[in-house]
């Protein structure tokens, strides 16, 4: 049994780690890409295996304007983060408040299209297969984009209240991953469903 | 004597009130306290799924016996195996990660304190769900219980129409919420490792268990979510009509097996990889040598994680997939066998040459590898498709399995609690009961689970909760059932051990097994910062270095 | 004390290890004589010899295996255990071998690649085989707790017990089964005719086998299907082809009209029996439950839970959970008299 009796050796070595936040946003999305990988699987394979009821082809309208929004969103938050970096506090926030803006149109849109299915073509969750995995899989995308959204107003928030400078620029990055994420799954969503699926 | 304590001579220190002791345990962000926090919920816990396998033994201890309804039987044991994998297996390998990792890496705690705290407590919540409900659930027949569709819940039995009542829900909600904590956990791993190594700690430099830790942090975060998606999928269909698994509506039963085994069979992984974290820190220890072919043990471990998820359909060979699927799983499952048998050779290696000293942890690690040999080939057994058309859902794979769990995992993780118990209390477990136990223990082990295998062989399925007599079955499950009580007295003497040793163990000093990483270079207990300067390595034994000046590994590496 | 330990150890575990070889080949016993056991290594119909061979090439190879590394490992353990006098000196620190672990790497694939190859030609024997014109075909239907077997060419409809003719090697009489369920999953496995199959509602699957040795061939549902799970057995009777003729056309009879069963008939076509029962020829036509228009011909009832015998039958119908608790058959709270005249309708359906 022998106590160690000297120090460590100092370090002379520049020592550069990954800063944390980004690394566990990775890794939330890495998670989160396979809850959704799961849930594109189970849309494929009941894709033409409904016994009734409506289908692909006969209600869906592809929803051009509202995806361009979401996409424009991710421009515009990593504008944002940018100015915020170089310290440009006034086109910060007003890039922040028309991202959630976009945001927000978008689920504008989703809930319009669900209003629509559900009065106008009686498409619900449980009427047949193809039913369940749509309001499954873009309810899934839209309670991610709600949860973002909520974040990006909470920041917002901070922000008029003048606590938000380049000093949380990490953190800033950090959303805007998430972000940015949202709408790489929007990307795979639209395809699947309203391209691949009709 | 040096010590890496700050302390103040003189000071008195006085007893807190013990509110205020448990505030402090229960709001603690420190990951010493998590991990211990981790471990003895899952004490808790295999005492409980103990007792539900006791009752299932005495209950098959003899044909047509009446010791439990059949409704109890299957509760019984679709809780032990939910309880015994998600409440006692991964909370004890997160706690032994939570304490060991940022100690070995040299840090000062996990990257996210308080989404620590918060994973740990989702995990605990889960698991109170599941057992709330015996009190609030109804089983098959509405008669009110815990779940009793298996620990696999196959559609469509854990649908509404088949599993009436709420003890499905229990199952789903409690795996979901704890899922979600396991999440948690494995993302605070990953970032508490990539970010916050000590200076000199390049990845190649890391101790294996931070490696493998690594490994099955990532394998969570891969494994976990199916799992999540489908239980997600299951709610939909039984609160809001769906009908994800309704075959009745054209879905598929076959979909719930893929993507619960999509999960299922990683999520093994992902429990014995930190077992071999632990073999890989404790056989070279107690063999005076430092591991054999660490960057093999690396790249066998990595190679071990992905491959792993390729193999989850030897889990459905006997659904009727085509011969093609069944002869690629076939493949990916004795290729998994590789990488696997490879470690075990290096640890033999590491043996080979050394000065073997036979305390506990070296005796529970000598038994892990016995027996994770033995698991290891019943596996290759099973993974060969048309073998497994005989073996599979029977009482052959049953012993598999619990060779793998109890003969692998628990073996490693018995080694792991006497060689760490020193460093998280400050005393030493008793070295005698250490050795009771471990005897008991194997005995009872092996006369359960050696006899086992012979039942499935002779044709008698899983999960039934008596069998007929002139099978041939009688005499060979009454003998496991005497080795499931033996292994149950082994349990009770280590229990003692732990209590006992606390309050009368052995002083442990900072060292007691003299061995290389950095949480050896700290007082037992270590103080709540860790380290009072931030250490700075050069090689991956950085204790070797410094009790060995004059032949460091930092010259071979 | 350290060395003694470490010695016994391995003596005792080489001695478990022959133990319950012995063990195996003692329990392996069959019961009676005209039935057989269930033993995977017994096999008596094609698919269960191709698996019994080539589980065997298997446990050759993973028992060469296992000789080879225990042989290591316990050399090992007593080799380089350490002693007394080495407390201080450290022994030499080597950290690897390439040309080791490439050795124990390359092997091991090599292995891999035998053993996938032996196994990939039986997958594709038993999977692939071509169905012949001449073979008896039978729909089984898995149901919680009982099995359904019908013969779609024959016009046959019956329960729990399979009949099968049995397969000359010369010239083979196979029978293909569909396998399908009418609610959640099961699993048909008779171990000594072949590997199990399981029963997935709306996924039909399909297996065949040639039973070469005539009797009583016994099995049940492997597949976790619920309460009852346990007591959905199998009797799968092989018969010479003139007793399975014969047996074939008792089973295409019309039910006898007996004069001593109508007050049983009438109760039993009053109450709700025939919901769930069918007995051919007369209006009941239920599926939920066994068809019994030649319920005699069993020799259990209850997906073998019991014996059929008049006590039994009596029993069942009276308190279905006596038997069987969680079956789905209610208790039909007939009176005695009702009880008894039921149970004779049911003796007269041969």
């Amino acid at each position: 049994m022998s106590a160690v009796t000297t120090s460590f050796p100092n370090s002379a070595v520049a020592w550069h780690l990954p800063s944390r936040g980004k690394v566990a946003m990775a890794g939330l999305i890495v998670a989160e890409s396979a809850i959704f990988t799961i849930f594109v699987v189970a849309y494929l394979f009941y894709l033409g295996k409904s016994l009734t009821g409506p289908t692909p082809r006969e209600v869906l309208e592809t929803p051009i304007f509202y995806t361009i929004c979401l996409l424009s969103s991710s421009l515009t938050i990593h504008l944002a983060a940018k100015c915020l970096a170089r310290g440009i506090g006034f086109a910060f926030l007003g890039l922040w408040l028309l991202t959630i803006a976009l945001g927000g149109l978008f689920l504008y849109g989703t809930a319009q299209e669900w209003h629509r299915l559900i009065y106008e073509h009686g498409l619900t969750i449980s009427t047949n297969l193809f039913g369940t995995t749509y309001y499954s899989l873009v309810g899934l995308h839209a309670f991610h984009v709600t949860a973002g959204l909520v974040m990006l107003v909470t920041v917002a928030v901070f922000s008029l209240s003048g606590r938000v400078g380049v000093k949380q620029s990490g953190h800033i990055e950090v959303l805007s991953m998430y972000w940015h994420f949202v709408d790489v799954v929007w990307v795979v969503v639209f395809t699947v469903v309203y391209v691949l699926g009709r | 004597m040096s010590s890496n304590a700050i302390t103040v001579p003189g000071a008195q220190i006085q007893a807190r009130p013990w509110v205020d002791e448990l505030h402090q345990w229960l709001s603690t962000v420190d990951h010493k306290r998590l991990g211990i926090l981790y471990i003895l919920s899952a004490l808790l816990f295999l005492a409980i799924g103990g007792v539900e396998a006791l009752i299932i033994r005495i209950q098959l201890m003899h044909s047509h016996n009446n010791f439990v309804s059949p409704e109890v039987f299957n509760r019984m044991f679709t809780m032990h195996g939910t309880t015994m994998i998600f409440f006692v297996a991964m909370p004890v390998l997160f706690g032994f990660a939570n304490y060991l990792v940022p100690l070995m890496i040299g840090a000062r705690d996990m990257a996210f304190p308080r989404l620590n705290a918060f994973s740990f407590w989702l995990s605990f919540f889960g698991a109170l769900l599941l057992y709330f409900s015996f009190l609030g659930g109804s089983g098959l027949y509405g008669a009110g219980s815990a779940p009793d569709v298996g620990w696999w819940s196959y559609a469509p039995l854990g649908a509404r129409a088949f599993s009436p009542g709420h003890s499905s829900d229990y199952w789903t909600l409690a795996l979901l919420v704890s899922g979600f904590g396991s999440i948690g956990t494995a993302i605070n791993i990953i970032a508490t490792i990539l970010c916050l190594r000590c200076p000199g700690m390049k990845i190649s430099r890391m101790p294996l268990l931070v490696w493998m830790n690594l490994v099955m942090a990532g394998m969570v975060l891969l494994a976990i979510t199916p799992l999540s998606a489908a239980q997600i999928m299951l709610l939909i269909d039984r609160y809001l009509g769906g009908h994800f698994f309704d075959t009745q509506a054209g879905g598929s039963a076959v979909l719930w097996m893929h993507f619960f085994w999509i999960f299922g069979h990683p999520e093994v992984y992902v429990l014995i990889i930190p077992c071999f974290a632990f073999m890989s820190e404790i056989i070279p220890v107690f063999s005076r040598k430092p591991i054999f072919g660490y960057p093999v043990m690396v790249a066998a471990t990595v190679c071990i994680g992905f491959v792993s998820m390729s193999v989850w359909a030897h889990h459905m060979f006997t659904i009727g997939m085509n011969s093609y699927a069944n002869s690629f799983f076939t493949l990916t499952t004795m290729a998994v066998g590789v990488p696997t048998g490879i470690k075990i050779f290096n640890w033999i290696g590491t043996m080979w040459g050394g000065k073997i000293q036979f305390k506990t942890p070296m005796l529970f690690s000598i038994g892990f590898l016995f027996q994770f040999l033995i698991a290891g080939l019943t596996g290759i057994m099973m993974a060969s498709s048309p073998f497994d058309w005989q073996l599979s859902l029977s009482y052959f794979v049953v012993a598999h399995f619990h060779y793998v769990i109890v003969g692998g995992i628990l073996f490693a993780l018995f080694g792991a609690f006497y060689y760490w118990y020193p460093k998280m209390t400050g005393r030493m477990l008793s070295e005698r009961l250490g050795k009771w136990h471990f005897w008991l223990f194997l005995i009872g082990f092996h006369l359960t689970f050696d006899v086992m295998h012979i039942p499935g062989v002779l044709g008698m399925p899983r999960r039934i909760y008596t069998y007929e007599p002139g099978r041939g079955w009688d005499t060979l499950n009454f003998i496991i059932t005497i080795g499931a009580f033996i292994q149950a007295i082994a349990i009770l003497v280590f229990l003692a051990n732990l209590v006992v040793s606390y309050f009368k163990g052995d002083k442990a000093g900072h060292d007691p097994w003299d061995a290389w990483t950095l949480e050896w270079s700290i007082s037992s207990p270590p103080p709540a910062y860790n380290f009072a300067t931030v250490p700075t390595v050069a090689s991956r034994r950085p204790l070797w270095d410094l009790k060995h000046p004059e032949d460091p590994d930092s010259r071979y590496e | 004390m350290l060395r003694k330990s470490s010695t016994v150890r391995f003596l005792t575990q080489t001695i478990l290890l022959l133990f319950w070889s012995g063990m195996t080949v003692w329990a392996s016993e069959p019961e009676g004589s005209s039935s057989h056991g269930t033993n995977i290594f017994a096999p008596a119909s094609t698919p269960a010899k191709s698996i019994a061979d080539l589980s065997v090439f298997v446990l050759v190879i993973t028992g060469i295996i296992f000789v080879v590394v225990f042989a290591l490992l316990v050399y090992a353990v007593v080799k380089f255990r350490g002693r007394a006098m080495d407390a201080g000196r450290e022994p030499a620190q080597v950290y690897g071998s390439t040309q080791i672990e490439l050795a124990w790497t390359i092997i091991p694939i090599l292995i891999v690649v035998v053993l996938f190859l032996a196994t990939a030609r039986v997958i594709h024997a038993i999977q692939d085989a071509p169905e012949p014109a001449g073979a008896v075909q039978v729909t089984a239907i898995g149901h919680q707790y009982w099995w359904e077997f019908r013969y779609p060419r024959l016009g046959i409809v019956t329960a729990n017990e399979l009949h099968i003719p049995v397969s000359d090697p010369s010239h083979p009489a196979p029978t293909f089964l569909q396998l399908l369920s009418a609610d959640t999953d099961h699993s048909f496995w008779v171990p000594e005719l072949g590997g199990k199959t399981d029963l997935i509602p709306n996924h039909p699957n399909k297996m065949w086998i040639d039973p070469q040795r005539t009797g009583v061939f016994l099995g049940q549902c492997a597949q976790y299907c619920g309460t009852q799970h346990a007591k959905m057995l199998l009797r799968v009777s092989v018969d010479e082809p003139e007793e399975f003729s014969a047996w074939v056309r008792a089973q295409q009879r019309p039910v006898i009209e007996d004069i001593r069963a109508i007050a049983g008939r009438r109760v039993f076509e009053s109450n709700a029996c025939m919901n769930c029962h069918a007995v051919a020829g007369t209006v009941a036509n239920g599926r939920f439950g066994p068809d019994l228009t030649h319920l005699m011909s069993r020799a259990t009832i209850a997906a073998g839970a019991t014996k059929n015998t008049h006590d039994n039958l009596r029993l069942w119908i009276q308190t279905p959970s006596a038997i069987k608790p969680g079956s789905l058959m209610p208790a039909m709270q007939l009176s005695g008299a009702d009880l008894d005249a039921v149970v004779s309708y049911m003796e007269t359906l041969r």
